[in-house]
Protein backbone atom coordinates (compact mmCIF):
# COMPACT_ATOMS: atom_id res chain seq x y z
CA UNK A 1 0.00 0.00 0.00
CA UNK A 2 1.12 3.06 -0.71
CA UNK A 3 2.61 5.63 2.08
CA UNK A 4 1.43 9.17 0.62
CA UNK A 5 1.63 10.64 4.69
CA UNK A 6 5.61 9.72 4.20
CA UNK A 7 5.37 11.00 0.45
CA UNK A 8 3.84 14.22 1.51
CA UNK A 9 6.29 14.55 4.08
CA UNK A 10 9.38 13.97 1.50
CA UNK A 11 7.90 16.28 -0.85
CA UNK A 12 7.46 19.29 2.09
CA UNK A 13 10.70 18.42 3.55
CA UNK A 14 12.33 18.44 -0.41
CA UNK A 15 9.89 22.13 -0.85
CA UNK A 16 11.56 23.48 2.29
CA UNK A 17 15.05 22.85 1.71
CA UNK A 18 14.87 24.06 -1.67
CA UNK A 19 12.73 26.90 -0.69
CA UNK A 20 15.24 27.79 2.46
CA UNK A 21 18.70 26.64 0.93
CA UNK A 22 18.61 28.11 -2.83
CA UNK A 23 18.65 32.07 -1.90
CA UNK A 24 21.29 31.14 0.86
CA UNK A 25 23.63 29.50 -1.84
CA UNK A 26 22.76 31.99 -4.54
CA UNK A 27 24.90 34.58 -1.64
CA UNK A 28 27.31 32.31 -1.20
CA UNK A 29 27.76 30.49 -4.43
CA UNK A 30 27.96 34.36 -5.82
CA UNK A 31 30.86 35.27 -2.72
CA UNK A 32 32.88 32.71 -3.75
CA UNK A 33 32.82 32.96 -7.58
CA UNK A 34 33.63 37.00 -7.92
CA UNK A 35 36.02 37.19 -4.42
CA UNK A 36 38.74 35.61 -3.73
CA UNK A 37 38.75 34.99 0.67
CA UNK A 38 41.59 34.33 2.58
CA UNK A 39 41.14 30.35 2.94
CA UNK A 40 38.61 30.20 -0.09
CA UNK A 41 39.85 25.92 -0.37
CA UNK A 42 38.69 25.39 2.67
CA UNK A 43 35.48 26.92 2.80
CA UNK A 44 35.44 25.48 -0.82
CA UNK A 45 36.39 21.92 1.15
CA UNK A 46 33.75 22.03 3.89
CA UNK A 47 31.38 22.85 1.25
CA UNK A 48 32.24 19.59 -0.56
CA UNK A 49 32.36 17.66 2.78
CA UNK A 50 28.52 15.89 2.92
CA UNK A 51 29.17 14.72 -0.75
CA UNK A 52 32.26 12.81 0.54
CA UNK A 53 31.16 11.97 3.97
CA UNK A 54 29.28 8.56 4.67
CA UNK A 55 25.74 9.95 5.16
CA UNK A 56 25.82 7.89 8.77
CA UNK A 57 28.40 9.85 9.89
CA UNK A 58 27.38 12.81 8.83
CA UNK A 59 23.90 11.80 10.96
CA UNK A 60 25.80 10.64 13.53
CA UNK A 61 27.49 14.18 13.96
CA UNK A 62 24.06 15.74 13.57
CA UNK A 63 22.14 13.29 16.11
CA UNK A 64 24.72 14.20 18.60
CA UNK A 65 24.73 18.30 18.01
CA UNK A 66 20.92 18.11 18.14
CA UNK A 67 20.42 15.89 21.00
CA UNK A 68 19.92 17.19 24.76
CA UNK A 69 23.48 16.96 25.75
CA UNK A 70 24.85 19.53 23.10
CA UNK A 71 23.91 23.49 23.77
CA UNK A 72 22.03 23.38 20.22
CA UNK A 73 19.53 20.45 20.90
CA UNK A 74 19.40 21.25 24.88
CA UNK A 75 18.72 24.90 23.29
CA UNK A 76 15.93 23.89 21.16
CA UNK A 77 14.10 22.05 23.65
CA UNK A 78 14.47 24.16 26.49
CA UNK A 79 12.79 26.80 23.70
CA UNK A 80 10.38 24.57 22.14
CA UNK A 81 9.70 21.89 24.82
CA UNK A 82 10.25 18.82 22.59
CA UNK A 83 13.58 17.24 21.22
CA UNK A 84 15.70 18.78 17.77
CA UNK A 85 16.58 15.30 16.58
CA UNK A 86 13.94 13.30 15.78
CA UNK A 87 11.59 15.93 14.49
CA UNK A 88 10.95 17.69 11.29
CA UNK A 89 12.59 20.98 12.23
CA UNK A 90 15.68 18.73 12.62
CA UNK A 91 15.14 16.80 9.84
CA UNK A 92 15.06 20.13 7.76
CA UNK A 93 18.35 21.11 9.46
CA UNK A 94 20.07 18.22 8.86
CA UNK A 95 18.55 18.24 5.18
CA UNK A 96 19.69 22.01 4.72
CA UNK A 97 23.36 21.18 5.88
CA UNK A 98 23.33 17.95 3.76
CA UNK A 99 22.60 19.90 0.89
CA UNK A 100 24.69 22.43 0.66
CA UNK A 101 27.18 20.98 -1.92
CA UNK A 102 24.56 20.22 -4.31
CA UNK A 103 23.16 23.78 -4.00
CA UNK A 104 26.41 26.01 -3.87
CA UNK A 105 28.40 24.13 -6.37
CA UNK A 106 26.12 24.28 -9.45
CA UNK A 107 25.44 28.13 -8.64
CA UNK A 108 28.61 28.73 -8.46
CA UNK A 109 30.10 27.57 -11.77
CA UNK A 110 27.28 29.43 -13.02
CA UNK A 111 28.49 32.72 -11.43
CA UNK A 112 32.03 31.80 -12.81
CA UNK A 113 31.22 31.40 -16.06
CA UNK A 114 29.38 34.51 -16.44
CA UNK A 115 32.91 37.09 -17.66
CA UNK A 116 34.30 39.49 -15.62
CA UNK A 117 33.71 42.25 -18.64
CA UNK A 118 29.97 41.64 -18.92
CA UNK A 119 29.14 42.25 -15.59
CA UNK A 120 31.73 45.71 -15.27
CA UNK A 121 29.42 46.63 -19.10
CA UNK A 122 26.31 46.65 -17.03
CA UNK A 123 28.16 48.97 -14.27
CA UNK A 124 29.77 51.21 -17.10
CA UNK A 125 25.77 51.09 -18.72
CA UNK A 126 24.59 52.46 -15.38
CA UNK A 127 23.24 49.74 -13.79
CA UNK A 128 23.93 49.51 -9.87
CA UNK A 129 25.14 46.58 -8.50
CA UNK A 130 21.33 44.71 -7.17
CA UNK A 131 20.16 45.69 -10.79
CA UNK A 132 23.38 43.91 -12.63
CA UNK A 133 22.37 40.83 -9.89
CA UNK A 134 18.69 40.95 -11.35
CA UNK A 135 19.11 41.73 -14.75
CA UNK A 136 22.41 39.97 -16.04
CA UNK A 137 24.37 38.15 -13.12
CA UNK A 138 21.20 35.54 -12.64
CA UNK A 139 19.57 35.60 -15.70
CA UNK A 140 23.27 34.36 -17.09
CA UNK A 141 23.21 32.03 -13.76
CA UNK A 142 19.44 30.60 -14.03
CA UNK A 143 21.12 27.05 -15.75
CA UNK A 144 22.88 26.86 -12.29
CA UNK A 145 20.22 27.67 -10.61
CA UNK A 146 17.83 25.45 -12.27
CA UNK A 147 20.53 22.76 -11.76
CA UNK A 148 20.45 23.72 -7.86
CA UNK A 149 17.22 23.37 -7.13
CA UNK A 150 16.74 20.02 -9.31
CA UNK A 151 19.15 18.32 -7.30
CA UNK A 152 18.65 19.69 -3.51
CA UNK A 153 14.98 18.72 -4.51
CA UNK A 154 15.58 15.29 -5.53
CA UNK A 155 18.45 14.38 -3.65
CA UNK A 156 16.44 15.46 -0.13
CA UNK A 157 13.34 13.36 -1.59
CA UNK A 158 16.23 10.41 -1.75
CA UNK A 159 17.68 10.83 1.38
CA UNK A 160 18.05 7.81 3.77
CA UNK A 161 21.30 7.60 5.76
CA UNK A 162 21.21 10.72 7.50
CA UNK A 163 16.90 10.46 7.58
CA UNK A 164 17.09 7.84 9.46
CA UNK A 165 20.35 8.87 11.83
CA UNK A 166 18.62 12.44 13.06
CA UNK A 167 15.00 11.29 11.76
CA UNK A 168 14.35 7.92 13.16
CA UNK A 169 11.09 6.56 11.50
CA UNK A 170 8.08 8.44 13.24
CA UNK A 171 5.05 8.65 10.91
CA UNK A 172 4.14 11.89 9.83
CA UNK A 173 6.53 13.29 11.41
CA UNK A 174 10.39 11.86 10.66
CA UNK A 175 9.89 9.14 8.22
CA UNK A 176 10.03 10.16 4.63
CA UNK A 177 9.33 7.96 1.89
CA UNK A 178 12.27 6.70 1.34
CA UNK A 179 12.63 5.26 5.15
CA UNK A 180 8.82 3.95 4.45
CA UNK A 181 10.29 2.03 1.23
CA UNK A 182 13.10 0.07 3.50
CA UNK A 183 10.22 -0.43 6.27
CA UNK A 184 8.33 -2.32 3.36
CA UNK A 185 11.02 -4.53 2.06
CA UNK A 186 11.91 -5.47 5.55
CA UNK A 187 7.75 -6.51 6.22
CA UNK A 188 8.50 -8.44 2.37
CA UNK A 189 6.00 -5.90 1.10
CA UNK A 190 7.37 -6.04 -2.20
CA UNK A 191 4.49 -4.63 -3.92
CA UNK A 192 4.23 -1.60 -1.60
CA UNK A 193 7.97 -1.17 -1.98
CA UNK A 194 7.76 -1.28 -5.99
CA UNK A 195 5.17 1.00 -6.08
CA UNK A 196 6.96 4.00 -3.68
CA UNK A 197 10.03 3.25 -5.37
CA UNK A 198 9.11 3.77 -9.05
CA UNK A 199 6.62 6.90 -7.70
CA UNK A 200 9.82 8.48 -6.60
CA UNK A 201 11.79 7.49 -9.85
CA UNK A 202 9.78 9.18 -11.58
CA UNK A 203 9.04 12.53 -9.33
CA UNK A 204 12.75 12.53 -9.60
CA UNK A 205 12.97 11.94 -13.36
CA UNK A 206 9.84 14.43 -13.85
CA UNK A 207 11.83 17.44 -11.64
CA UNK A 208 14.80 17.30 -13.50
CA UNK A 209 13.56 16.99 -16.58
CA UNK A 210 10.91 19.78 -15.97
CA UNK A 211 13.92 21.96 -14.18
CA UNK A 212 16.79 21.72 -17.21
CA UNK A 213 14.01 22.44 -19.71
CA UNK A 214 13.09 24.97 -18.46
CA UNK A 215 16.97 26.05 -17.91
CA UNK A 216 17.47 25.22 -21.48
CA UNK A 217 13.91 26.86 -22.87
CA UNK A 218 15.57 30.43 -21.02
CA UNK A 219 18.98 29.86 -22.33
CA UNK A 220 17.67 29.86 -26.00
CA UNK A 221 15.33 32.43 -25.55
CA UNK B 1 37.38 71.05 -30.33
CA UNK B 2 36.96 73.01 -27.14
CA UNK B 3 40.88 74.02 -26.02
CA UNK B 4 39.77 74.55 -22.15
CA UNK B 5 40.51 71.04 -21.62
CA UNK B 6 40.21 71.73 -17.61
CA UNK B 7 36.50 72.62 -18.33
CA UNK B 8 35.15 70.40 -20.49
CA UNK B 9 37.96 67.52 -21.33
CA UNK B 10 39.43 64.74 -19.64
CA UNK B 11 42.60 65.44 -17.02
CA UNK B 12 44.59 63.14 -15.92
CA UNK B 13 47.04 62.17 -13.53
CA UNK B 14 47.91 58.71 -12.27
CA UNK B 15 50.78 56.91 -10.35
CA UNK B 16 51.33 53.79 -8.44
CA UNK B 17 54.52 51.71 -8.62
CA UNK B 18 52.27 48.55 -8.23
CA UNK B 19 50.68 46.08 -8.61
CA UNK B 20 51.25 47.50 -12.46
CA UNK B 21 53.84 50.56 -12.68
CA UNK B 22 51.97 53.62 -13.90
CA UNK B 23 52.95 57.00 -14.25
CA UNK B 24 50.26 58.66 -17.02
CA UNK B 25 49.55 62.18 -17.79
CA UNK B 26 46.55 62.50 -20.35
CA UNK B 27 44.73 65.34 -21.34
CA UNK B 28 41.83 65.06 -23.79
CA UNK B 29 39.81 67.92 -25.17
CA UNK B 30 35.60 67.73 -25.39
CA UNK B 31 35.39 66.11 -29.24
CA UNK B 32 38.95 65.29 -29.32
CA UNK B 33 39.99 61.68 -30.13
CA UNK B 34 43.21 60.03 -28.00
CA UNK B 35 44.32 57.03 -29.16
CA UNK B 36 46.77 55.45 -26.17
CA UNK B 37 49.33 53.63 -28.10
CA UNK B 38 52.35 51.23 -26.78
CA UNK B 39 53.15 47.42 -27.21
CA UNK B 40 51.17 45.16 -24.75
CA UNK B 41 51.48 45.08 -21.10
CA UNK B 42 52.67 48.90 -20.99
CA UNK B 43 49.53 49.90 -18.85
CA UNK B 44 46.64 50.77 -21.88
CA UNK B 45 44.12 49.24 -20.76
CA UNK B 46 44.89 49.45 -16.99
CA UNK B 47 44.43 53.27 -18.04
CA UNK B 48 40.99 52.72 -19.46
CA UNK B 49 40.01 50.78 -16.48
CA UNK B 50 40.92 53.56 -14.34
CA UNK B 51 39.29 56.10 -16.20
CA UNK B 52 35.90 54.21 -16.35
CA UNK B 53 36.29 53.57 -12.23
CA UNK B 54 37.05 49.83 -12.57
CA UNK B 55 40.23 49.79 -11.33
CA UNK B 56 41.46 51.96 -8.49
CA UNK B 57 45.43 53.67 -9.18
CA UNK B 58 47.16 54.22 -5.80
CA UNK B 59 47.62 58.00 -6.42
CA UNK B 60 46.11 60.54 -8.86
CA UNK B 61 43.32 62.84 -9.96
CA UNK B 62 40.55 62.30 -12.97
CA UNK B 63 38.82 64.99 -13.84
CA UNK B 64 36.33 64.93 -16.68
CA UNK B 65 33.30 67.52 -17.68
CA UNK B 66 34.79 69.88 -14.93
CA UNK B 67 34.03 67.05 -11.84
CA UNK B 68 36.05 65.02 -10.36
CA UNK B 69 35.95 61.54 -11.07
CA UNK B 70 39.15 60.44 -8.87
CA UNK B 71 41.71 61.90 -6.31
CA UNK B 72 43.17 61.27 -2.97
CA UNK B 73 39.60 61.95 -1.34
CA UNK B 74 36.86 61.06 -4.15
CA UNK B 75 36.88 57.78 -6.28
CA UNK B 76 33.12 57.80 -7.92
CA UNK B 77 31.96 54.21 -9.11
CA UNK B 78 31.87 53.54 -12.70
CA UNK B 79 27.79 54.19 -12.34
CA UNK B 80 28.68 57.58 -10.90
CA UNK B 81 31.10 58.48 -13.99
CA UNK B 82 29.12 58.46 -17.22
CA UNK B 83 31.75 56.61 -18.97
CA UNK B 84 30.66 55.08 -22.78
CA UNK B 85 32.82 51.93 -22.87
CA UNK B 86 33.59 49.53 -25.49
CA UNK B 87 35.07 46.25 -24.29
CA UNK B 88 37.40 44.94 -26.64
CA UNK B 89 35.56 41.68 -26.77
CA UNK B 90 32.38 43.80 -26.74
CA UNK B 91 30.82 42.39 -23.65
CA UNK B 92 27.30 42.29 -24.88
CA UNK B 93 24.95 40.60 -22.50
CA UNK B 94 24.10 37.50 -24.20
CA UNK B 95 20.80 37.00 -22.99
CA UNK B 96 19.84 39.93 -24.48
CA UNK B 97 18.57 41.09 -27.95
CA UNK B 98 20.89 44.12 -29.87
CA UNK B 99 17.39 46.28 -28.52
CA UNK B 100 17.49 45.62 -25.09
CA UNK B 101 21.81 45.40 -25.05
CA UNK B 102 21.24 49.10 -25.39
CA UNK B 103 18.51 50.16 -24.02
CA UNK B 104 19.47 49.07 -20.90
CA UNK B 105 22.21 51.57 -21.00
CA UNK B 106 19.71 54.53 -21.79
CA UNK B 107 19.32 56.50 -18.74
CA UNK B 108 15.38 57.74 -19.17
CA UNK B 109 12.62 55.57 -17.40
CA UNK B 110 10.11 53.95 -18.81
CA UNK B 111 10.78 50.79 -20.70
CA UNK B 112 9.13 51.76 -24.31
CA UNK B 113 11.12 54.86 -24.46
CA UNK B 114 14.34 53.11 -23.63
CA UNK B 115 13.25 50.87 -26.52
CA UNK B 116 12.49 53.50 -28.57
CA UNK B 117 15.98 55.50 -28.00
CA UNK B 118 17.99 52.09 -28.43
CA UNK B 119 16.33 51.79 -31.97
CA UNK B 120 17.40 55.35 -32.90
CA UNK B 121 20.55 54.58 -31.55
CA UNK B 122 21.21 50.75 -33.37
CA UNK B 123 19.96 53.27 -36.62
CA UNK B 124 22.95 55.52 -36.00
CA UNK B 125 25.20 52.56 -35.77
CA UNK B 126 23.56 50.88 -39.11
CA UNK B 127 21.81 48.44 -37.25
CA UNK B 128 18.32 49.42 -38.00
CA UNK B 129 16.39 46.03 -37.99
CA UNK B 130 19.06 44.49 -36.24
CA UNK B 131 17.06 44.81 -32.97
CA UNK B 132 15.81 41.57 -32.04
CA UNK B 133 18.86 39.33 -32.83
CA UNK B 134 20.98 38.14 -29.37
CA UNK B 135 24.81 38.82 -29.61
CA UNK B 136 24.95 35.17 -31.08
CA UNK B 137 23.23 35.84 -33.90
CA UNK B 138 25.52 38.65 -34.80
CA UNK B 139 28.59 38.93 -36.89
CA UNK B 140 32.07 40.58 -35.22
CA UNK B 141 30.94 43.85 -36.44
CA UNK B 142 27.77 44.18 -36.18
CA UNK B 143 28.01 43.16 -32.37
CA UNK B 144 31.14 46.08 -32.03
CA UNK B 145 28.30 48.03 -33.24
CA UNK B 146 25.75 47.13 -30.97
CA UNK B 147 28.42 47.62 -28.06
CA UNK B 148 29.09 51.44 -29.78
CA UNK B 149 25.25 52.17 -29.70
CA UNK B 150 25.19 50.80 -25.97
CA UNK B 151 28.14 52.91 -24.82
CA UNK B 152 26.57 55.89 -26.71
CA UNK B 153 23.01 55.53 -25.35
CA UNK B 154 24.63 55.94 -22.03
CA UNK B 155 24.76 59.39 -22.67
CA UNK B 156 28.67 59.77 -21.59
CA UNK B 157 30.98 62.59 -21.10
CA UNK B 158 33.30 60.41 -21.94
CA UNK B 159 33.87 57.91 -24.36
CA UNK B 160 36.26 54.67 -24.34
CA UNK B 161 37.32 52.29 -26.87
CA UNK B 162 39.31 49.41 -25.60
CA UNK B 163 41.10 47.82 -29.23
CA UNK B 164 36.97 47.81 -30.75
CA UNK B 165 38.71 46.68 -34.15
CA UNK B 166 40.92 43.85 -33.03
CA UNK B 167 38.25 41.27 -32.58
CA UNK B 168 36.97 41.77 -36.82
CA UNK B 169 38.08 41.16 -40.46
CA UNK B 170 40.16 43.55 -42.48
CA UNK B 171 37.41 45.04 -44.21
CA UNK B 172 34.41 45.25 -41.89
CA UNK B 173 37.65 47.26 -39.65
CA UNK B 174 37.70 49.64 -43.08
CA UNK B 175 34.30 50.04 -42.65
CA UNK B 176 34.14 49.76 -38.86
CA UNK B 177 37.03 53.18 -39.46
CA UNK B 178 35.17 55.04 -42.05
CA UNK B 179 31.54 55.35 -39.61
CA UNK B 180 33.49 55.88 -36.83
CA UNK B 181 35.15 58.61 -38.39
CA UNK B 182 31.73 60.21 -39.33
CA UNK B 183 29.99 59.30 -35.89
CA UNK B 184 32.06 60.87 -33.89
CA UNK B 185 31.94 64.79 -36.17
CA UNK B 186 29.07 64.64 -34.04
CA UNK B 187 30.19 63.51 -30.79
CA UNK B 188 31.06 66.53 -28.39
CA UNK B 189 32.57 64.08 -25.53
CA UNK B 190 36.13 63.23 -25.09
CA UNK B 191 37.11 59.90 -26.60
CA UNK B 192 40.03 57.48 -25.48
CA UNK B 193 40.86 54.97 -28.12
CA UNK B 194 43.21 52.37 -27.24
CA UNK B 195 45.25 50.51 -29.59
CA UNK B 196 48.44 48.77 -30.65
CA UNK B 197 48.01 49.37 -33.86
CA UNK B 198 49.72 52.87 -34.59
CA UNK B 199 48.07 52.96 -38.04
CA UNK B 200 44.90 53.04 -37.10
CA UNK B 201 45.66 55.78 -34.33
CA UNK B 202 47.17 57.49 -37.04
CA UNK B 203 44.26 57.31 -39.52
CA UNK B 204 41.21 57.82 -36.39
CA UNK B 205 43.07 60.07 -33.59
CA UNK B 206 43.50 63.71 -33.26
CA UNK B 207 46.00 63.36 -30.87
CA UNK B 208 48.42 59.67 -30.02
CA UNK B 209 49.81 58.84 -26.14
CA UNK B 210 52.76 56.95 -26.50
CA UNK B 211 52.68 54.58 -23.38
CA UNK B 212 55.68 52.40 -22.57
CA UNK B 213 55.86 50.00 -19.15
CA UNK B 214 52.84 52.58 -18.13
CA UNK B 215 54.76 55.70 -18.05
CA UNK B 216 53.34 58.03 -20.70
CA UNK B 217 56.82 58.91 -23.04
CA UNK B 218 55.14 61.26 -25.95
CA UNK B 219 51.68 62.94 -26.77
CA UNK B 220 51.52 64.76 -30.01
CA UNK B 221 49.71 64.72 -33.64
CA UNK B 222 50.10 61.74 -35.61
CA UNK B 223 52.32 63.26 -37.93
CA UNK B 224 54.69 64.84 -35.98
CA UNK B 225 54.85 61.95 -33.16
CA UNK B 226 56.15 59.39 -36.27
CA UNK B 227 57.95 62.02 -37.96
CA UNK B 228 59.63 63.54 -34.83
CA UNK B 229 60.02 61.30 -31.57
CA UNK B 230 60.86 62.83 -28.35
CA UNK B 231 63.66 60.04 -28.20
CA UNK B 232 64.72 56.78 -29.30
CA UNK B 233 62.51 55.43 -26.49
CA UNK B 234 59.42 56.47 -28.59
CA UNK B 235 60.98 55.91 -31.96
CA UNK B 236 61.48 51.90 -30.94
CA UNK B 237 57.89 51.61 -29.50
CA UNK B 238 56.31 52.86 -32.54
CA UNK B 239 58.53 50.78 -34.77
CA UNK B 240 61.31 52.99 -36.54
CA UNK B 241 63.76 51.00 -37.18
CA UNK B 242 66.08 53.24 -39.25
CA UNK B 243 68.16 55.38 -36.49
CA UNK B 244 71.49 55.73 -37.26
CA UNK B 245 74.27 57.12 -34.88
CA UNK B 246 76.11 60.16 -36.56
CA UNK B 247 78.59 63.31 -35.23
CA UNK B 248 77.27 67.15 -36.08
CA UNK B 249 80.26 67.96 -38.52
CA UNK B 250 78.33 72.11 -39.44
CA UNK B 251 75.69 74.39 -38.60
CA UNK B 252 74.05 75.76 -42.00
CA UNK B 253 71.39 78.61 -40.89
CA UNK B 254 71.28 80.24 -44.16
CA UNK B 255 70.63 76.81 -45.83
CA UNK B 256 68.83 75.33 -43.06
CA UNK B 257 70.41 72.81 -42.40
CA UNK B 258 72.46 70.77 -39.91
CA UNK B 259 75.18 68.81 -41.49
CA UNK B 260 76.02 64.93 -40.11
CA UNK B 261 78.96 62.73 -40.90
CA UNK B 262 77.15 59.15 -41.00
CA UNK B 263 80.29 56.48 -41.68
CA UNK B 264 82.05 58.73 -43.79
CA UNK B 265 78.95 59.60 -46.08
CA UNK B 266 77.44 63.50 -45.44
CA UNK B 267 73.86 63.89 -44.38
CA UNK B 268 72.13 67.02 -44.53
CA UNK B 269 69.27 67.22 -41.55
CA UNK B 270 67.02 70.30 -40.79
CA UNK B 271 68.62 72.78 -38.82
CA UNK B 272 68.93 71.84 -35.65
CA UNK B 273 71.04 74.07 -33.33
CA UNK B 274 70.26 72.12 -29.86
CA UNK B 275 73.24 69.63 -31.03
CA UNK B 276 76.61 70.66 -31.05
CA UNK B 277 79.37 70.53 -33.99
CA UNK B 278 81.29 67.39 -32.73
CA UNK B 279 78.63 65.87 -30.77
CA UNK B 280 77.06 62.36 -31.39
CA UNK B 281 73.13 62.16 -32.20
CA UNK B 282 71.04 59.87 -33.64
CA UNK B 283 69.32 60.49 -36.75
CA UNK B 284 66.40 58.91 -38.16
CA UNK B 285 64.20 58.56 -41.19
CA UNK B 286 60.53 57.34 -41.41
CA UNK B 287 61.12 53.95 -43.69
CA UNK B 288 58.17 55.60 -46.06
CA UNK B 289 59.88 58.37 -46.84
CA UNK B 290 62.46 57.19 -48.24
CA UNK B 291 62.57 58.05 -52.10
CA UNK B 292 63.76 55.70 -54.93
CA UNK B 293 66.49 57.62 -57.26
CA UNK B 294 63.85 57.49 -59.95
CA UNK B 295 60.53 58.81 -58.20
CA UNK B 296 59.86 62.16 -58.96
CA UNK B 297 60.11 64.83 -56.66
CA UNK B 298 58.25 68.14 -55.75
CA UNK B 299 59.30 71.37 -58.06
CA UNK B 300 62.03 73.09 -55.66
CA UNK B 301 63.79 69.98 -54.46
CA UNK B 302 67.17 68.67 -55.10
CA UNK B 303 68.07 65.69 -54.47
CA UNK B 304 69.21 65.36 -51.05
CA UNK B 305 71.27 62.74 -49.25
CA UNK B 306 71.61 60.68 -51.95
CA UNK B 307 73.13 57.19 -51.16
CA UNK B 308 73.62 54.13 -53.45
CA UNK B 309 73.77 50.61 -52.71
CA UNK B 310 72.38 47.07 -53.87
CA UNK B 311 68.47 45.82 -52.22
CA UNK B 312 69.44 42.57 -49.98
CA UNK B 313 65.70 41.96 -49.26
CA UNK B 314 62.58 42.68 -50.66
CA UNK B 315 58.92 41.40 -49.20
CA UNK B 316 55.48 42.20 -51.01
CA UNK B 317 52.72 42.63 -48.13
CA UNK B 318 49.82 43.75 -50.19
CA UNK B 319 50.02 46.69 -51.25
CA UNK B 320 53.79 47.89 -50.54
CA UNK B 321 57.04 46.60 -51.04
CA UNK B 322 59.45 46.50 -48.12
CA UNK B 323 63.17 46.78 -48.74
CA UNK B 324 66.04 46.42 -46.97
CA UNK B 325 69.33 49.01 -48.61
CA UNK B 326 72.82 48.32 -47.96
CA UNK B 327 74.69 51.30 -48.39
CA UNK B 328 77.75 50.92 -50.45
CA UNK B 329 79.53 52.55 -48.16
CA UNK B 330 78.35 51.02 -44.82
CA UNK B 331 76.73 47.52 -45.91
CA UNK B 332 76.44 46.72 -42.35
CA UNK B 333 74.04 49.04 -41.60
CA UNK B 334 70.72 48.32 -43.69
CA UNK B 335 67.72 51.19 -44.59
CA UNK B 336 64.52 50.00 -44.48
CA UNK B 337 62.00 51.31 -46.69
CA UNK B 338 58.94 51.19 -47.64
CA UNK B 339 57.29 52.04 -51.05
CA UNK B 340 54.24 51.48 -53.03
CA UNK B 341 53.77 48.16 -55.00
CA UNK B 342 53.11 50.07 -58.34
CA UNK B 343 56.83 52.09 -57.68
CA UNK B 344 58.38 49.13 -56.94
CA UNK B 345 57.18 47.43 -59.85
CA UNK B 346 58.06 51.14 -62.03
CA UNK B 347 61.86 51.35 -60.64
CA UNK B 348 62.38 47.58 -61.06
CA UNK B 349 62.73 46.69 -57.03
CA UNK B 350 64.14 43.34 -57.00
CA UNK B 351 66.87 41.37 -54.78
CA UNK B 352 69.96 42.34 -55.65
CA UNK B 353 69.86 45.02 -58.07
CA UNK B 354 71.77 48.30 -57.67
CA UNK B 355 69.58 51.23 -56.93
CA UNK B 356 70.20 55.11 -55.41
CA UNK B 357 67.82 56.43 -52.51
CA UNK B 358 67.29 59.96 -51.41
CA UNK B 359 66.38 62.01 -48.28
CA UNK B 360 64.75 65.00 -47.93
CA UNK B 361 66.53 66.84 -44.87
CA UNK B 362 63.34 68.13 -43.30
CA UNK B 363 62.38 64.08 -42.96
CA UNK B 364 65.28 63.73 -41.36
CA UNK B 365 65.02 63.86 -37.70
CA UNK B 366 67.51 64.06 -34.76
CA UNK B 367 67.49 63.18 -31.62
CA UNK B 368 69.63 62.56 -28.53
CA UNK B 369 71.25 59.40 -28.02
CA UNK B 370 69.31 56.96 -25.53
CA UNK B 371 71.58 55.15 -22.90
CA UNK B 372 68.25 52.43 -22.92
CA UNK B 373 68.65 51.38 -26.79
Amino acid sequence: MMDWTALRLSLSLAGWTVFILLPLAIIAARFLAFNRPRGKNVIEALIALPLVLPPTVFGYYLLVAFGPHHWLGNGYQALFGRTFAFSFEGLLAASLLMNIPFAVQPLQRAFEAIPANVREAAWCSGLSRWRTFRQIEMPLAWPGLAGAAALTFSHTLGEFGVVLMVGGNIPGETKTIAISIYDRVQAFDDVAAGKMAALLLLISFLTVAVVFMLAEKRHDS
Amino acid sequence: MTHNTQETGLVVRLSQAEPIPLAAELQCGAGELLALVGPSGSGKTTILRALAGLTRIKQGKISCAGEIWFDSTVCLSPQQRRVGYVFQDYALFPHLNAQDNVALAVPSPGKAEQRFIADAWLERVHLAGFGKRYPAELSGGQRQRVALARALAREPVLLLLDEPFSAVDRTTRERLYEELSLLRRDLDMPIILVTHDLGEAQMLADRITVLHHGMTLQSDTPDRLVRQPINERVARVIGHRNIFTATVTAHEPENGYTVLSWFGQEIRAGLCLEFSVGSLVRWLIPKGYILLEYQVRPAGFERENQVSGVLAGCLTLGDTVQARFLPDHAPEVPIYLEVSAHDARHAGVAEGIRISISMHARDIHLMLPSPHF
